[in-house]
């Protein structure tokens, strides 16, 4: 029998492995993977330098233990060229592999800024372990780190950074940072929390050009203002790895066009995580990973099994400012209600029946969080 | 009574707080825990990743 082929060694891929081994210990399984398929967890590189971790030590483990642990093939730093779904096969280094089943775990990339300047070539992302190895090994003699985007990965690095003595600015495009995740008070409580921590901020501000300037470069916004800088990193947002399932005729919108059973427009062809939008919904955090991979592994297992997402909020790791934040749906029309206290900040968005909606809780509210869970719908049912 | 944190995402138990909102009384030992939990953050299944202890 041809094996199950998962593409991708992430969180994702290991986890629908390890699933799918729980519930059949005999289907031949091989994973495929680009790099090194080191087994970590990518919230971890946020905390790393407060938590004295080195990036070797935050792979928790490698393909060999993993191929032992789960009777599976791994196969690293092999790329997939292309997939034919009428054959079920995968064009790889000359050679073709035959899948009775496909499971596309390819996360995403670190979308590049548009930058100007003879150092734009300079600045890094990261959204791997393999990136972040590169990442801490540039910053050894630094001391001024300058952050383009003020989101989920900006804010958590700038405090990472912060908390070991870096000397941090962030510039960001909106008026407070994590602006597509928080309203407004909590964004600003945020905002403020991290500059205590001595980190600086250009908001309302695009950065368009970076530049060599002797040993050191010149980050230059499109206002004119500039910041000397040691290193630049960017964290502006992921875009889904689509190319290698467009190329196969798979639908694709933002992500990979996945129904609630995680199924693609073609027939045993399944995607989850960074690189997937269920039912529309692109999630890229580690819950609904979860979450779809149990419910995978089932089909895969011959169960065929919906996803169910219940609420699932977002844990925003800076701890000059902790903050879960639940936002409403999109299209929900409702209202937030703020109460600050030495606790922290609590909102709540009730829809116009008062149903609650959405939420965002900082500091010691967050001891709120379950009870305020458990008040949700489900984002979407199974 | 110890402290122990998700590999996965961070979060911290505390064996002598407990996790009352979801039916862990205070004092309860990680052990004791039902292995059907995952953790509140991240949802990751108590069988596959040990929390370890900090």
């Amino acid at each position: 029998m041809d094996p199950i082929v998962i593409i991708g060694s992430g969180l994702g891929g290991y986890t629908v492995a390890r699933e799918l081994r729980k519930l059949d210990q005999n289907a031949p399984l091989t994973l495929i993977t680009a790099d090194d398929g080191r087994f970590y967890s990518k919230p971890t590189l946020s905390t790393a330098l407060a938590s004295g971790k080195t990036p070797e030590a935050l792979s928790l483990s490698d393909a060999i233990k993993i191929q032992g642990q789960l009777n599976a093939v791994v196969r690293t730093h092999t790329n997939v060229h292309a997939i034919d779904t009428a054959t079920h096969t995968l064009s790889l280094d000359g050679e073709t592999l035959r899948y009775s089943k496909l499971v596309l775990a390819l996360g995403a990339d670190p979308i590049r800024p548009r930058l100007e300047g003879d150092a734009a070539y300079a600045v890094l992302s990261v959204n791997d372990l393999t990136d972040y190895t590169h990442f801490r090994a540039a910053l050894v003699g630094t001391h001024r780190i300058a952050i383009i985007g003020g989101g989920l990965i900006g804010c958590e690095f700038a405090n990472d950074l912060a908390s070991v003595g870096f000397e941090v600015t962030v510039v960001h495009f909106a008026p407070y940072p994590l602006d597509r995740l928080l309203p407004p008070p909590a964004g600003e409580a945020v905002l403020h929390a991290l500059q205590r921590a001595g980190i600086k901020w250009h908001l309302n501000a695009q950065a368009v050009a970076v530049q060599r300037d002797g040993a050191f470069y010149k980050l230059v916004m499109a206002d004119g203002s500039e910041v000397e800088t040691d290193l630049v990193l960017s964290a502006i947002g992921l875009r889904p790895r689509t190319n290698l399932a467009e190329a196969a005729g798979i639908l694709t919108h933002r992500g990979i066009a996945v129904n609630r059973y995680l199924e693609t427009s073609a027939q045993d062809v399944y995607a989850l995580g960074d690189c997937a939008e269920v039912e529309g919904l692109l999630l890229p955090y580690v819950m609904p990973l979860m979450q779809a991979a149990r419910a995978l592994a089932k089909t895969l297992a011959d169960n065929r099994t919906a996803v169910n997402y219940p609420a699932m909020p977002v844990v925003v790791k800076t701890p000059a400012c902790p903050v879960v934040a639940a936002p409403p749906p999109e299209d929900i029309v409702g209202e937030w209600e703020f109460e600050a206290s030495e606790d922290g900040l609590c909102g709540l968005f009730h829809d116009s029946e008062k149903k609650l909606r959405g939420f965002v809780l900082t500091e010691k509210e967050i001891s709120r969080k379950n009870i305020l869970v458990q008040q949700l719908p489900d984002y979407l049912n199974s | 009574m110890k402290t122990l944190q998700c590999l996965i995402c961070g979060f911290i138990y505390h064996e002598a707080a407990g996790l009352p909102e979801e039916g862990i009384p205070a004092g309860t030992r990680w052990g004791d825990i039902p292995e059907s939990w995952s953790c509140p953050d991240c949802g990751v299944a108590k069988s596959d990743f040990d929390m370890i202890e900090v």
